[in-house]
């Protein structure tokens, strides 16, 4: 597939009255993206996997009608997809795109993994201390222990 | 160039909670501050009160600070078993804590859950001080080591230092490993597979550029090795009896053992020991335990002061 087939998508896009594109995320998270999201939509959702990318070798691409997406969703998708951009559409038009600012903490969105950790009793907010960006290394406030991507689970 | 030692009145009212929060240059600042303490004695904390909560047994670290304190003119309240705490009835820490903190000018806690003294340190605005939390830090024990270190060694770089035993789930060699890191040593690892240094850990070591060797052979460690840090090997851990019975004395150093690896050896440990360090050890010149031990209360009495903000 060349470049030009992968600019596809965006031609969909601009049949988008209003809503969100969510383009440049890691192949294979589109699914974890929605279940984030919520899948209460009203709007059609189109779902790409697997695309061919010229950047990332392989990408997935969102197009949800009729919703934005909040600050902290951003945050969350951020999480599992750090490289993720997004267009917001209004009548047509692309009014704002932008890519999520590298947290330094996360709060609130991660259980920590360890049973033990103080996190993990209630009324106790988690924090994690991002050690690095890409791949992605967090460590929690509490506890201190480590986790990578792939151990990591959203609340 | 090297940067001005920080001021000592820096440390007053800040916590200790983690090794990680404390730079190069402060723990240095900390262990000069802490010799002025070796026998001293003045009612430099009369009227403060420490306020000691043990949710997790312990003897040595709870019975020095508690020395510390009234060494220097203070007063030590507080509970040792957590079923003699309000938790017992379901409070949160952090309730605990504030309601704790009108009793009191510096809280002491020890708890089985890691993260507890972080917790407890966001719930008061007075100086909390972590006595173990869980598997996870122990820094008053990782400051008494450096102190010990520095004074039997004369120096905090440029050393080979082994540790045996439990590297897994000993907080105190963690703290211990990851504060080296800041120093230039060479570090051998020594634990049997199932007890081997956690990973994350072992990143620490390699993203700081730390020159370490793991090993399951206690003599395959280089020779003149300067400093041996052994620690328990806890029965507890292993779900198979057998396995236990295995690795127990695998790690025994005596006097033999320590005389092949080492014409100057300090041997250290942060005790309770069972038979991991032979007593015909006990008079060898290099065995540092006991000093731990005696440190302990020295170190404990700097940290007390330094956090108060008390002034010698």
């Amino acid at each position: 597939m060349t470049e030009k087939s992968t600019a596809e998508p965006l031609i969909r896009v601009s049949a988008l009255s209003e809503g969100t594109v969510i383009d440049h995320l890691v192949a294979g998270t589109a699914l974890k993206v929605l279940d984030i999201l919520g899948i209460e939509f009203e709007g059609a959702v189109t779902i790409g996997m697997n695309l061919e990318s010229r950047k990332m070798g392989q990408k997935d691409i969102i197009k949800i009608e009729h919703r934005e997406v909040s600050p902290n969703e951003v945050a969350k998708i951020a999480v599992v997809s750090p490289r993720a951009s997004f267009s917001i559409i209004r009548d047509f038009k692309v009014v704002e795109k932008f890519s999520p600012t590298p947290p330094k903490l996360i709060e609130g969105l991660i259980w920590c993994k360890n049973p033990s950790c103080i996190s993990r009793e209630d009324r106790v907010k988690s924090k994690f201390v991002v050690v690095r960006m890409d791949p992605l290394q967090i460590r929690c406030h509490y506890c201190e222990r480590s986790q990578r991507k792939e151990e990591i689970e959203l609340l | 160039m090297t940067a001005p030692a920080p001021d000592t009145d820096s440390f007053a009212g800040r916590d200790l909670i983690s090794m990680r929060d404390y730079k190069r240059d402060e723990l240095l600042a900390f262990l000069d501050e802490a010799t002025f303490y070796e026998g001293y004695q003045e009612p430099l904390l009369k009227g403060k009160v420490l306020a000691s909560l043990f949710f997790e047994p312990s003897t040595r670290t709870q019975l020095s600070f508690a020395s510390a304190m009234q060494r220097l003119g203070g007063s030590t309240l507080g509970f040792s078993d957590a079923k003699l705490s309000s938790m017992a009835k379901g409070e949160s820490l952090s309730d605990t804590i504030r309601v704790v903190e009108s009793y009191c000018d510096i809280i002491l806690i020890r708890h089985p859950r890691e993260g507890a003294a972080r917790l407890a340190s966001e719930s008061t605005s007075l100086p909390v001080i972590n006595a173990g939390d869980g598997t996870n830090q122990h820094p008053s024990q990782t400051l008494l080591d450096l102190y010990t270190v520095r004074q039997t060694r004369g120096r905090l770089d440029n050393l080979k230092i082994a540790f045996i035993g439990d590297l897994k789930y000993s907080r105190t060699v963690h703290s211990l490993i990851e504060t080296l890191t800041h120093f230039d040593n060479e570090i051998f690892l020594v634990s049997p597979q199932s007890l081997r240094t956690p990973p994350e850990f072992i990143e620490e070591l390699d993203a700081r550029g730390t020159v370490y060797t793991e090993d399951e052979d206690f003599f395959s460690i280089a020779s003149d090795v300067d400093i041996i840090y052994t620690t328990r090997i806890q029965q507890e851990r292993f779900p198979d009896p057998i396995e236990y019975e295995k690795v127990k004395n695998a790690y025994r150093i005596d006097r033999e053992a320590i005389e092949r690896v080492g014409a100057d050896v300090t041997l250290m440990h942060p005790l309770p020991r069972l038979n991991e360090i032979s007593t015909d050890l006990d008079d060898y010149p290099g065995a540092a335990y006991f000093d731990q031990a005696k440190n302990g209360v020295t170190v404990r009495k700097a940290i007390l002061s330094l956090l108060l903000g008390a002034s010698r």
